[in-house]
């Protein structure tokens, strides 16, 4: 009993019956040798203790888990022995996370790789348990449609998706989170400047973020044609009172010792701006910008629902819908989110090189 | 209260400002009417003609004021279909639609809160759901949901799914990861002296949890609920889009869009602003009450 109490132990014994039920359910008739015997050497692999497991181990584990999992797909079907096979990888896949995230940290730049791992191997479970069950189930494509025939279908249709991307991302999203973004530090700094206006602004300013700004697409369109400027219109408006709100908050994060210092210096307002005030504001005014990120995507998207060219993802994805090209449609969310992770990503990384004097980004 | 004066100063600028747009928004329509009755439009003729237009590109607020009222109060009050009359809301009112997506939010906040915590909870205790389950929690919100929202409608009703829950499985999609965020903040909120304390009393895992994680997790459960239920009306509204503009503050908006009404566009967008700001309102009121029964009031 003492492999309960090892990290991932339960999941070991977990999957070790599931595997004990599929073998004496069926055999490799209804499920291949090769998933057999590759689930059987996890099973003998995941046996040994977690202090022995040393990288060799783990990457061994997870080829053979992956290898079982892909074998696993010609025989989806609904049977039982073919799920306790899903249960047992499923189990053994969750063992490795497990497993993963509790090695010892590695030096530098490999560690941060170290870091990913654990996400990776459950973004790769999930996706394969998505892959399975549609096949095992028989799920009508209409539905729901398999990873594998969504990625297909994004490798057949790049220049559509091209286009689309152009459209709702560089044009309406990028343009608009520019303007908006831009427009929010200026009238910033403007409202900086009256103590009057920022006791005013943020209480407004914050209670306008809450809002639905998303309701406005309807008369963006209106006024500005169905082409991107309409998109472009959205995503400032919603992009606007977030980015304004956090940088008003960030500009008045100095505290008082440090204005005096820099008007012991005879600093003029510029100089304390640039050298005091801004650096000080930029982990407030990241905030903002990493929140308007994904809202600008959102925007430019749902904004076209309401007409646009006969190009755009948002468009793409409400015509698709009404085809029932459900194939199609997931593979411009996957554009999309991809879009916006790194949208989101490059944000960051410009945000650790900017403000690495930071709690926050210490020590990583 | 010190802030009273500053944002009523600031409102009322907004205020001033929509009216100074309304009228060179409006004029083109206005300058070509009297050019077709070959009249010649004097300012305080063409100001008055802007601010009580039938579809003006940009309505005045006193319009959209009238319109919310005209569509609430007088609706049910003495329209053919109001409350008075036949005892059930009117379908032209916006109390019926604002109901409508009020009680997608509640149901998709609620589930969307609870799922949040669970995870929480989860992320808190168990290494391995830290390490695998909260950078998908992040990217999940990099998936602009409300952009596929029409799919995710349009599939559950292939599948029999209708009504209510199709609009709260949005909702829930957009709060839940809020409430994650800051839950798992403030369940790790406690320093190692209070959790040493909690050592020496040899207090188990549960007591830990419910005697300090959780209570000094409360302010920032609150600060995210407000987050979240703000997110959960904003997916009601959008789920509500593509199920052909039958019910709901967004159905009232799709419409609007479809027949020009912009007075009925304003109208409901205040309405959803309204119920934004009062739900928000709401959840800030049973903060201070429990924060002052817990003894934390700031």
């Amino acid at each position: 009993m003492m492999i309960l109490r090892e990290t991932g132990g339960v999941q070991w014994v977990g999957m070790t019956l599931a595997f004990l039920l599929a073998a004496g359910l069926g055999g490799t008739g209804d499920l291949g040798a090769t998933t057999m015997l590759l689930l059987l050497a996890v099973v003998m692999l995941g046996i040994l203790p977690q202090a022995r497991k040393g990288w060799a181990l783990l990457l061994a584990i997870a080829a053979s888990l992956g290898g079982a999992g892909h074998a696993l797909l010609p025989f989806a079907a609904s049977s039982l022995p073919v799920w306790a096979a899903v249960v047992a990888i499923w189990l053994g896949a969750w063992m490795l996370v497990a497993q993963l995230a509790e090695q010892p940290r590695l030096p530098g730049s490999l560690g941060r790789v170290q870091g990913l791992l654990a996400p990776l191997a459950f973004g790769a479970t999930l996706l394969w348990l998505w892959e399975v069950t549609v096949r095992a189930l028989d799920v009508p494509r209409v539905i729901l449609p398999a990873p594998s025939l969504i990625w297909e279908r994004i490798l057949r249709s790049t220049d559509v998706l091209w286009v689309d991307f152009v459209q709702t991302f560089v044009k309406g999203a990028l343009s608009g989170y520019a303007i908006g973004v831009g427009a929010a530090f200026l009238f910033a700094l403007l409202v900086d400047r009256s103590d009057f206006l920022r006791r005013g602004l943020l209480p407004v300013g914050n209670f306008l973020a809450a809002l639905p700004i998303i309701g406005t697409a309807p008369i963006m369109v209106m006024w500005f044609g169905f082409d991107w400027p309409s998109k472009a219109a959205v995503v400032v408006a919603m992009v606007f009172f977030p980015v304004l709100v956090n940088t008003v908050q960030g500009l008045a994060a100095t505290d008082a010792m440090q204005r005096d210092l820099m008007r012991t210096y005879s600093a003029s307002w510029g100089q304390s701006l640039i050298k005091l005030r801004l650096p000080a504001a930029m982990p407030f005014i990241f905030n903002g910008l990493k929140i308007a990120s994904t809202l600008a995507l959102i925007g430019a998207i749902v904004a076209e629902f309401f007409g646009s060219p006969t190009r755009g993802m948002g468009f793409r994805i409400s015509t698709e819908v009404g085809r029932l090209q459900l194939d199609m449609v997931w593979a411009e969310i996957a554009v999309a989110a991809l879009a916006g992770s790194l949208f989101y990503g490059v944000i960051a990384l410009v945000e650790r090189g900017v403000t690495f004097w930071h709690p926050s980004q210490r020590g990583r | 209260m010190r802030n009273v004066l500053p944002v009523l100063t600031v409102t009322a600028c907004l205020i001033a400002l929509w009216y100074a747009a309304v009228v060179p928004m409006n004029q083109q329509w206005a300058q070509d009417q009297a050019r077709r009755a070959g009249q010649d439009l004097s300012f305080s003729a063409l100001v008055a003609d802007t601010m009580s237009q039938q579809r003006p590109r940009l309505p005045a607020p006193h319009q959209v004021a009238q319109e919310l009222w005209n569509s609430t109060v007088v609706e049910e009050m003495t329209g053919r279909r109001g409350f008075m009359n036949t005892g059930s809301l009117s379908n032209r009112s916006l109390i019926y639609h604002g109901w409508v997506t009020l009680s997608a939010t509640l149901l998709g906040f609620a589930i969307g809160s609870a799922l949040g915590i669970a995870l929480a909870v989860g992320i808190v205790h168990n290494r391995a759901m830290d390490a695998s389950v909260m950078p998908w929690a992040i990217a999940s919100q990099t998936i602009p949901i409300l952009a596929i929202a029409p799919m995710i409608i349009v599939v559950l009703n292939a599948v029999g799914i209708t009504g209510l829950i199709p609009k709260a499985i949005i909702s829930t999609y957009l709060s839940f990861f809020p409430v994650v965020v800051g839950m798992v903040k403030g369940l790790r909120a406690p320093d190692q002296m209070q959790l040493d304390l909690m050592k020496t009393y040899s207090a188990s895992g549960g007591q830990v949890f419910a005697k300090l994680r959780w209570p000094s997790a409360m302010p920032y459960l609150f600060a995210s609920l407000k987050v979240a239920i703000a997110a959960a009306l904003v997916g009601a509204i959008v789920a509500e889009l593509p199920t052909g503009a039958v019910a709901g503050l967004g159905a009232r908006l799709l419409s609007g869009s479809y027949y020009g009404q912009t007075v009925q566009i304003w109208s409901a967008l205040f309405a959803a602003a309204i119920l934004a700001a009062s739900m928000v309102a709401l959840i800030g009121l049973i903060q201070r009450v429990t924060l002052k029964r817990m003894g934390m009031a700031a």
